[in-house]
Order: C-alpha cells, then sequence, then structure tokens
C-alpha cells in the first residue's frame, strides 16, 4: 500500500478548491459536524428542541410587534408563516456566518497539532446550522398545514432547495473569508456579531421586498445574497410574481462571496498554523 | 528501492515582531503604512537542512532547545510549509505532536477515540476493527460512557496514545511523547513504539532523553541551530552530542518579547547559583541553587513551579515541584530550588525547569536541557569520599549517615 505514492511538501500557494482533498477528509467532515452539533446541545435539559424553540420565539415576537402593532403586509399570507419563512434562511446565514468566522481561532490547538484539509472546519460550521434548519423546516411545514396555504409542491421544492443552496453558498463564501482574516486580525471577532446584528435590517426577513419603494434602494438590497433566496423562498408560498433580477443579483453576489472567500482562504490557510 | 523521506534543502523562516503581540490588530497595519520603521526581524529557524530516511528506519532527532526539531516536525505534518526547499515522501504519515489533539471534554470516552482517531487521519471503519484494542491499552473501559471531562488527567493521556498507538502510518512522528505519564505507562508505549519499527514501519522520534533514543534508533540527526551538525549512526552521534559541552550554559535571559511562556507566565531568567556567585562549575559539598525569574502576566493560582535535573545522557536524576497552594497577583517573582550538598556525583548534568499549572493541566513553560553545569568534588572536609582519590562510582554522591560503632556480645551475633 502506497509504495509509489509520492508527495512533495514546499513553498505553496493554492488557488484551487481542493475538492478531492475534502472528499478524502469527508469521514473528519461528518465527525465535526457531529462533535459540534453534539457539543451544542449536551447537557441542556430540552436538547434538540432548541433548534425550533429559538425560531418560535423569534416569530413570536416579530408576529407581535410588527405583524400586528406596526401591521407590515405579509404579501397574502398570515404574518406568522410569512416571516417563519424568512427566519428559516435567515439562521442559516446568522448563525453559519458567525460559526464559520469563529471556527478557526476556536479549533486552533487543532490546527496546530494536525494537517488535514482547512476548508473542513468551515464546512462544518455551516453544516451545524444546517442541522437546525432541518429540524425547524419540520416545524415550518407544520405550520403550512395549520394554516392550510396551498403551495404547488414541485414549485416549494425547488425554490426551497434553490434558495438553500444560494443562502448556504452565500454563507460558507463569507464565512470563509471572515473566518481566515480573524485569524490574522482578532479585530474581526468584534465586527462579526455587529455585522450580523446590521444586515438583518437590510434582508427582507421582517418585512416583503415589496415594501420597499425606491429601486435603487432594492437594487443595493439585492447585492445581499439572502434577499434574493428569501424572497425566492416567499414567492413558492403567496405566488405573488418573483423579480427575476432580484433573484439573478442575488445569485451572483453568492457566487462572488463564494469565490473570494475560498480564494483567500485557500491562499492564506498554509500560514494559519504560525498565526492561530 | 527510493527512500521513503527525502529532505531537500529546507528552510523556514519566522518573521519576529518585536511588539510583544501575538497577533496583529488592524489598527497596528494601518500604523505601520503611515510609520515605515519596521520593527520586525527574520529568524532563521531551518537553514538547508538535507537528509534521507530509508523505509523502515527509525531515526532520531535530537538537539537544544530552539534547534529547529519541532519546526522541522511541523514541516513534516504539513501543518506549516516550509519557506524555501521540499520534502518528498513516498508513504502515510501521521504524527504524534501532542497526544490527545482534538480531545472534547464534553464528549465521552467512547466518542472521543471517534474523533480523535479521525482527526489522525483513520477512516471510521479502522476504528471500529481497533477500538477494543484501543480501550484494552488505555484502560479506562469503565467510563467509556463518562464525559471525557471527568476524567483524571492521567486517564485522558492514556486513552489519547492509546489511540495514537493503533494508527497505522507508513511513516510515524512522535515528538516528547513519552515524557509524560507514570513510569509504567511511559514502558508500555516504549513497548508499543518498538512493536510499530519491528513491523517496517518509519518512526521519526524527537526527544531530549538519549537513553531513549539510543534504545530506539539507529540513525540519528543532530540539529544545531537550524542546520545539521552531525548526521549518521546513533552510537556515534550521541555521544557527540553528549560531548558538545565545553563551556556550559549556567545562566539564561530572556526579555519580555522573546521570553518562553504563554499570555498568563513568561520565564524571564533562570541561573545556577554557589555561594552569591553565579556559576558553571559546582561543589558538590555545598549547596547550590536554581534560581528562576518570570513574570506573572495575569492573576493565576497554584502555579506549579519544578525543576529536574538530567545527566546529560538524558536519564533523569531528580524530578522536583513545589505544589503548595499558592496566588500571584501580576508582577515578576524570583524563586529558588535549593539542591542540598552532598547529593550530585561529579560529572555534567543539565537542569530542566517548568512552570506548569496541574487543574486545568497546562504546560506555560517547559524546557529540558536549558542549563547545564559541571559538578565537581572538592578537597571538603565533608567529602563522601573522604581522602580516596580514583574514580568514584554513582550518579549521585548522597552522604548516608554511619552509625557509631557499638560493642555487641559475639554469642549473639551468630544469631
Amino acid at each position: 500500500m502506497g509504495a509509489d505514492f509520492e508527495f512533495e511538501i514546499k513553498p505553496q500557494r493554492k488557488t484551487s478548491l481542493g475538492i478531492q482533498e475534502i472528499m478524502k477528509s469527508r469521514e473528519l467532515l461528518y465527525f465535526f459536524t457531529w462533535r459540534d452539533i453534539k457539543v451544542k446541545y449536551k447537557q441542556t435539559v430540552l436538547g434538540f428542541s432548541w433548534a425550533v424553540i429559538q425560531p418560535v420565539m423569534m416569530v413570536i415576537i416579530f408576529t407581535f410587534f410588527f405583524g400586528r402593532n406596526l401591521a407590515v403586509p405579509s404579501e397574502g399570507i398570515p404574518y406568522p408563516l410569512f416571516v417563519y419563512a424568512g427566519l428559516l434562511l435567515w439562521n442559516i446565514f446568522s448563525s453559519g456566518l458567525s460559526n464559520a468566522a469563529n471556527s478557526m481561532v476556536t479549533n486552533a490547538n487543532i490546527i496546530k497539532k494536525i494537517y488535514f484539509p482547512r476548508l473542513i472546519i468551515p464546512l462544518s460550521a455551516v453544516m451545524v446550522t444546517l442541522f437546525d434548519f432541518l429540524m425547524a423546516l419540520l416545524l415550518f411545514i407544520g405550520m403550512m398545514i395549520w394554516y392550510r396555504v396551498s403551495v404547488d409542491p414541485l414549485y416549494f421544492i425547488f425554490s426551497l432547495f434553490f434558495s438553500l443552496f444560494l443562502v448556504t453558498l452565500g454563507t460558507f463564501g463569507l464565512g470563509c473569508l471572515l473566518a481566515a482574516l480573524n485569524v490574522k486580525y482578532r479585530d474581526f471577532r468584534y465586527v462579526i456579531p455587529f455585522l450580523v446584528q446590521a444586515l438583518l435590517f437590510v434582508t427582507p426577513v421582517i418585512y416583503p421586498v415589496s415594501m420597499i419603494k425606491h429601486a435603487w434602494i432594492k437594487w443595493i438590497l439585492a447585492l445581499n445574497p439572502m434577499t434574493g433566496a428569501i424572497n425566492l423562498f416567499r414567492s413558492s408560498l403567496t405566488g405573488k410574481e418573483l423579480d427575476f433580477n432580484v433573484i439573478l443579483l442575488s445569485s451572483i453576489s453568492a457566487f462572488f462571496f463564494f469565490v473570494i472567500g475560498i480564494y483567500y482562504f485557500r491562499k492564506t490557510e498554509a500560514y494559519f498554523a504560525d498565526l492561530a | 528501492m527510493k527512500p521513503i523521506l527525502e529532505v531537500k534543502n529546507i528552510s523556514k523562516k519566522f518573521i519576529i515582531d518585536h511588539e510583544q503581540q501575538a497577533y496583529l490588530s488592524l489598527r497596528d497595519k494601518i500604523q505601520s503604512v503611515f510609520s515605515p520603521k519596521r520593527t520586525t526581524e527574520d529568524f532563521w529557524a531551518l537553514k538547508d537542512v538535507n537528509f534521507q530516511v530509508e523505509r523502515g528506519e527509525t531515526i532520531g532527532i535530537i538537539g537544544k532547545n530552539g534547534a529547529g526539531k519541532s519546526t522541522l516536525l511541523k514541516i513534516f505534518s504539513k501543518i506549516t510549509p516550509p519557506t524555501s526547499g521540499s520534502i518528498i515522501t513516498r508513504g502515510r504519515i501521521a504524527s504524534l505532536l501532542e497526544v490527545g489533539t482534538g480531545f472534547h471534554p464534553e464528549l465521552s470516552g467512547r466518542e472521543n477515540i471517534y474523533l480523535n482517531g479521525s482527526i489522525l487521519g483513520m477512516r471510521k471503519k479502522e476504528i471500529d476493527l481497533k477500538f477494543d484494542e484501543i480501550v484494552d491499552f488505555s484502560g479506562v473501559e469503565k467510563f467509556l460512557d463518562t464525559p471525557l471531562k471527568r476524567y483524571s488527567s492521567g486517564m485522558q493521556l492514556r486513552l489519547a496514545f492509546a489511540v495514537a498507538a493503533f494508527l497505522e502510518p507508513e511513516i510515524l512522528i512522535i515528538d516528547e511523547v513519552l515524557a509524560v505519564g507514570d513510569a509504567e505507562f511511559q514502558r508500555k508505549c516504549m513497548g508499543q513504539m518498538e512493536e510499530v519499527s519491528r513491523s517496517g514501519r518509519t518512526i521519526l522520534f524527537v526527544s531530549h532523553n538519549m537513553a531513549a533514543v539510543s534504545q530506539l534508533c539507529k540513525k540519528t540527526v543532530w540539529l544545531h541551530d537550524g542546520e545539521v551538525k552531525l548526521i549518521g549512526n546513533t552510537f556515534e552521534v550521541v555521544p557527540a552530542y553528549i560531548s558538545r559541552i565545553t563551556h556550559h550554559d549556567y545562566q539564561k535571559n530572556w526579555t519580555l518579547s522573546n521570553a518562553p511562556g504563554d499570555d498568563e507566565i513568561k520565564l524571564l531568567s533562570c541561573k545556577l547559583v554557589q555561594n552569591n556567585r553565579t556559576i558553571g562549575v559546582i561543589d558538590i559539598n555545598q549547596s547550590c541553587e536554581v534560581e528562576i525569574v518570570f513574570s506573572v502576566l495575569k492573576p493565576v493560582k497554584n502555579l506549579i513551579c519544578g525543576s529536574s535535573i538530567y545527566t546529560l545522557e538524558g536519564n533523569c536524576i531528580t524530578a522536583n515541584a513545589d505544589w503548595k497552594p499558592n496566588v500571584y497577583e501580576p508582577g515578576i517573582y524570583k524563586r529558588s530550588m535549593l539542591i542540598p550538598a552532598r547529593i550530585l556525583a561529579e560529572g555534567d548534568f543539565s537542569i530542566l525547569v517548568q512552570l506548569v499549572f496541574y487543574d486545568p493541566s497546562k504546560r506555560s513553560v517547559y524546557l529540558p536541557d536549558i542549563l547545564t553545569f559541571h559538578a565537581h568534588d572538592s578537597d571538603h572536609p565533608d567529602t563522601v569520599r573522604g581522602l580516596y582519590k580514583e574514580a568514584w562510582p554513582g550518579v549521585v554522591r548522597i552522604g548516608f549517615e554511619w552509625t557509631e560503632p557499638r560493642s555487641i556480645d559475639p554469642n549473639l551475633s551468630a544469631s
């Protein structure tokens, strides 16, 4: 075994994604994800139900303040369902981003001791939030039945997957970028929570995109991958016509973040062990 | 057959920041744009290192602290890239730079075996197969489903080494693993390593223990200040390394920016003192002191100062630690370990200094061979050897007391 296997260790600059290497270490990816899920809910009485309780509390608060008191329009579906649809995707982004951005620093002791494809760490950080998403999605489907919302199942599934794809792509890309920057400049530790908080207001979670009057503001918002994703997912519930330009712009920006994030991460990862 | 490892002109440069900061902040970066005065310095941890390792060889890597051993191992294990040069490897590498990497205190022993095994590069199937053996070797079967945080540090260590011992790489890199653990466990580990090397695998073994290196390795590389000083058969390299001491390092000083330590404790100096003089040649018939000065950066409690005395072959004569509970406020402190008169024999010795915490276990400072000195037996009236001037055996020369002669009844002495 491995007698003709040859590998050269040399000063390096990587620009490839290294998919092959990640595939080889997919078990490790699984173990890291499994560890983080397990540890997250260890020693909690309510366990996995926290993945559902958190968004539900948010839905209740938002429904009370924005749905009832401020009468934010919800495009023809009940406001709780409307805001939950947004929160489902938003939570992947918000917790995925902060998990991924801090992941390299929290795992510094492993990075300094053992080699493995470094991308596995932010990737598993995002996968942990996908697990929470799945739990929350079950409740969401329950809510759809409760409110008797009729959807085109094919379109619903398509829009769910595509919006999930957009969110994951954007979150992972931006997460990798911030993770790499965080290793070098610890300032980002303070930037991240603030960034996530600020982005909630420029993402149509609480309000519909159609509420925005000025066209140019809409284009700026569309640069946020979350805007397109939430818009697409909601359209499958409301049956409202979709603004394809918004989706296109958001997709381009998600892809852009993905490429930039991975490029910067791969470029700097070799020196993580020296800096972390 | 081609060698399993070819190290070609490996060099590694670190840039030392003279500001005492572990990582950069954006403000520093921005400031440095405006003030071109740089306070950095290049430091070559490794310079043009060349050697080859044949398949199945066990090779020792020796050298003082800061000689570049750990950096070389980090390059081998792909943790950090070289600045120039290359290493060609022809086999799967696994490294044990520190056992228990990735252990998570919240997870159970069973879960940690899988996690740690996977981090070390084992497939899940492999772990399944060896699971029973691993548990057996570690001796923690009763606590498999207990969270790791409830384990004693000894149990954690045994579990960690057990996982690592069942790795089956073609090249195994080991760094000072044996410096920890109780004697019985150390013997077990040495046995396991010998078995690994007998099964035809290649081992790179870094150690300060010349006895262990001599026992395990046929070939040895001696690194000195980042360069290969000598390479060859262990029976030639180890004696050369041991006899390297022409002058004694009986005093070490650091500034805060380059001092060994971490964000809590920094060692500022250590030296050997006899009769109020810092000295490299001591008289064994008088007491002497190992004096350390360290800086405490954050309030800490139960800091353990330890110091051990070694022969130059790397055998520990005695290990010592101050276990008294204590509390330190930030500041600079001096402490001394008193070595009484009539303990050591004449010869050359080295001293290890460590500043550690027991619970949670942390090594802030760990410096084997940081001081070396020569001990001689003087014509002191209390000398153990008395008037005898020829060679007097023993690694230690303790002045045991003899009772006064007492006359006894010759009839009783037969029984």
